[in-house]
């Protein structure tokens, strides 16, 4: 892998996580002295991805923008990485007109045609419509490819399991993404799940499978290559389990008593620093900068938001039908 | 004006049957548009289990007429995927009854992704699926559950009663930028392996031609009692009709034809001019389809009424499966006519 794709995973997922502790910021600034989850400048439910950052890093970077993503309810990573617009990101996020749903939307709902991207918030359920996207890129002639993105305890799900089956019959152009973050919510995967690895799963689908075990964004980088190389040439679908960390809650005010991992976590990003310094592709004045750079784009998109109008009341029923 | 003629329309001799008249229009449309392609289960070489896609495979080949697995989750997904990148599917959900197994893929993403995306991601496709009793099926395969379907927002949902509408709605449904739950009744489809109907063969002009979504059809014009209903039970109203006439009770009989957009227009016109009111439906009575008829009457002005509104539904049960029980508890002519007598008396 060459310096410049190496600085480029560090600089993805820099970007991302810039973003999401401007969220945390902002989503806690007026949330005092009561805790209110619905009241506030980001109003709702809030799943951040910090940690995850290396599945989204290293699938990403071999996509442009006519490939296609399903992401889950927790999607800021794989948008920021798919090149999604910070500034109608974030308006959606703050509810604004200007945003990508026109504040319809929220944070678990961001459709961006110009990229290909959606998410859902219920679990799994993301990944049937990846396959409709792959089929309509099959049937129009193109080679783009669409990614499916759950977590291990969505590996659980019908919808998982059927969509796994239709595109391997198929030979659909999909990717199928799991982020094994140990816990679904607050039940940890070995209570969930019987067996260790998910890439059992795909075999048993007639597609190739593997686990990536450590978190690892060239890791990610190097099996997410071969499967969208082969989902491009049309030889049908792959998995790829990246077993990843969440380092905050499921979502923001989870207080995490059920946690006992909390001490051992490894933050990924200033692990991938560490190792782009050792191997002298990264300086102390880079990481630097770099953390400059993601922050200024990131108060750039919230200064859009904030100052962006919010949607009116009296077209609350637009947009139902086209 | 509500009175959209259906089958009067029609000046040509050619009849078929509902079936027929469904694949002519799909067919029709294959012709037209390329990125239409049709998906489900047994929708091949078996042409769909209620004839809904006979003889499509053998004229548009595999490629865009596909047999799907029994996975109606991953496929419902995979139409609204699809139709979100620009094609347009037309899904069949064999037995409405199945929605169970697949809903989260249809109301909270197929139906709301317009919405969510600010109405910048479009889904044109349509779902097509078989309701209704009469034929002993038991509880899980002879539900009409329409109202479910129009009580959820972001589905446009129709239902045709003949040939004639079945055609013309297909075509507007294929045509539509929005998911158009399309709800054809096993009783009307006009199948041999069923008992024969005659209101299932009716005229069906040759060329294209649309159904406007959201305008009902006055089937009969009457001054006394005006009967709301739709589907099968629009035959049911119009023998009853026939019957009532004999006791000297005039009725008018709006077949509904789209749930979403809901023509009620149509139905204050006709009460403004009865004042009388009976709903008939084969779906359950309370939450749903009758209750909402009579509520806009209701909320415009009760005064339109000269008597309470009578409501004749399947009461809250599961279908039954023996044939007196089922009977007992659909819409029939029989139990119609008691009904609109009720409403005179």
């Amino acid at each position: 892998m060459d310096n410049e794709t190496r600085l480029g995973l560090y600089k993805t997922m820099v970007l991302s996580r810039s973003f999401e502790e401007a969220i945390l910021r902002d989503y806690h600034a007026d949330k005092k002295p009561v805790w209110d989850i619905g009241a506030g400048l980001i109003p709702g439910e809030m799943h951040l991805s910090a940690g995850q950052e290396p599945v989204a890093a290293g699938v990403c970077a071999h996509l442009t923008s006519d490939d296609a993503i399903s992401s889950t309810h927790r999607p800021h990573h794989f948008a920021i990485a798919h090149g999604m617009d910070l500034r109608l990101l974030a308006s959606e996020i703050f509810g604004r007109e200007t945003g990508l749903g026109k504040g319809r939307g929220g944070h678990m709902h961001l459709f961006d045609p110009t990229i290909h991207f959606s998410c859902s918030g219920i679990v799994a359920e993301g990944y049937p419509s990846a396959l409709g996207v792959a089929f309509a890129f099959q049937r129009q002639g193109k080679d783009s490819v669409a990614i499916a993105v759950t977590g291990e305890g969505g590996a659980n799900q019908g919808a998982f399991h059927e969509s796994l089956n239709l595109a391997a019959l198929w030979k659909l152009p999909v990717v199928f993404v799991i982020e094994d973050n140990d816990w679904a919510i607050s039940v940890p995967r070995d209570a969930s799940t019987a067996i260790r690895s998910n890439a059992v799963r795909a075999t048993s689908y007639g597609m190739r499978g593997v686990r990536i075990q450590d978190n690892s964004v060239e890791g990610v980088w190097d099996a997410a290559k071969t499967a969208i190389e082969k989902a491009r040439a049309g030889e049908g679908p792959s998995l790829i389990e990246v077993h990843t960390v969440r380092l905050w809650g499921h979502f923001e005010g989870d207080a995490q008593a059920y946690r006992n991992d909390l001490d051992s976590l490894i933050d990924p990003i200033p692990a991938y620093a560490n190792q782009l310094e050792s191997d002298g592709v990264l300086s102390p004045e880079m990481v630097e900068s770099i953390a400059q750079d993601a922050k200024s784009r990131v108060e750039d998109a919230f200064d859009f938001a904030k100052s962006s109008p919010l949607p009116s009341a009296a077209e609350v029923e637009r947009y139902v039908f086209a | 004006m509500v009175l959209t003629g259906t089958q009067s329309e029609s000046i040509t001799a050619r009849k078929l049957t509902t079936a027929k008249a469904m694949v002519e229009a799909i067919s029709q449309e294959m012709e037209r548009d390329p990125s239409i392609f049709v998906m489900g289960e047994d929708v091949g070489s078996y042409g769909g289990i209620f004839s809904s896609t006979a003889g499509l495979l053998e004229k548009f080949g595999p490629q865009r007429i596909l047999d799907t697995p029994i996975s109606e989750t991953a496929f419902m997904g995979l139409a609204t995927g699809a139709a979100v990148e620009g094609m347009r599917p037309i899904v069949e959900l064999m037995f409405v009854d199945f929605f169970g197994v697949c809903m989260d893929q249809i109301y909270n993403h197929m139906a709301k992704i317009h919405y969510e995306s600010g109405g910048n991601v479009k889904v044109p496709l349509v779902l097509m699926t078989a309701v209704g009793g009469g034929y002993s099926d038991g509880a899980q395969h002879s539900q009409c559950l329409w109202g479910i379907f129009a009580h959820l927002p972001g589905m446009k949902v129709v239902v045709p009663s003949n040939p004639y509408d079945a055609k013309g709605l297909m075509i507007s449904a294929i045509r539509d930028d929005n998911p158009v739950i399309y709800m054809f009744h096993k009783g009307v489809m006009g199948l041999p392996w069923m008992a024969k109907n005659p209101h299932s063969l009716g005229p069906v002009p040759e060329k294209p031609y649309e159904v406007p979504i959201g305008r009902a059809a006055i089937v009969r014009t009457g001054n006394d009692l005006t009967i709301v209903t739709l589907s099968m039970a629009v035959h049911h109203a119009l023998d009853a009709a026939e019957e009532l006439t004999k006791q000297g009770i005039d009725s008018e009989i709006i077949d509904l034809r789209s749930l979403v957009p809901l023509d009620r227009e149509a139905v204050l016109e006709s009460v403004a001019k009865t004042g009388r009111l009976l709903v008939v439906d084969e779906d359950y009575q309370s939450f749903g389809l009758t209750g909402e008829i009579t509520a806009v009457v209701a909320e415009k002005d009760p005064r339109l009424l000269k008597a309470p509104v009578s409501r004749l539904a399947i009461p809250d049960i599961p279908i039954p499966y023996s044939r007196t029980l089922e009977y007992a508890v659909l819409p029939t002519a029989e139990r119609i006519v008691a009904a609109a007598k009720r409403v005179m008396a």
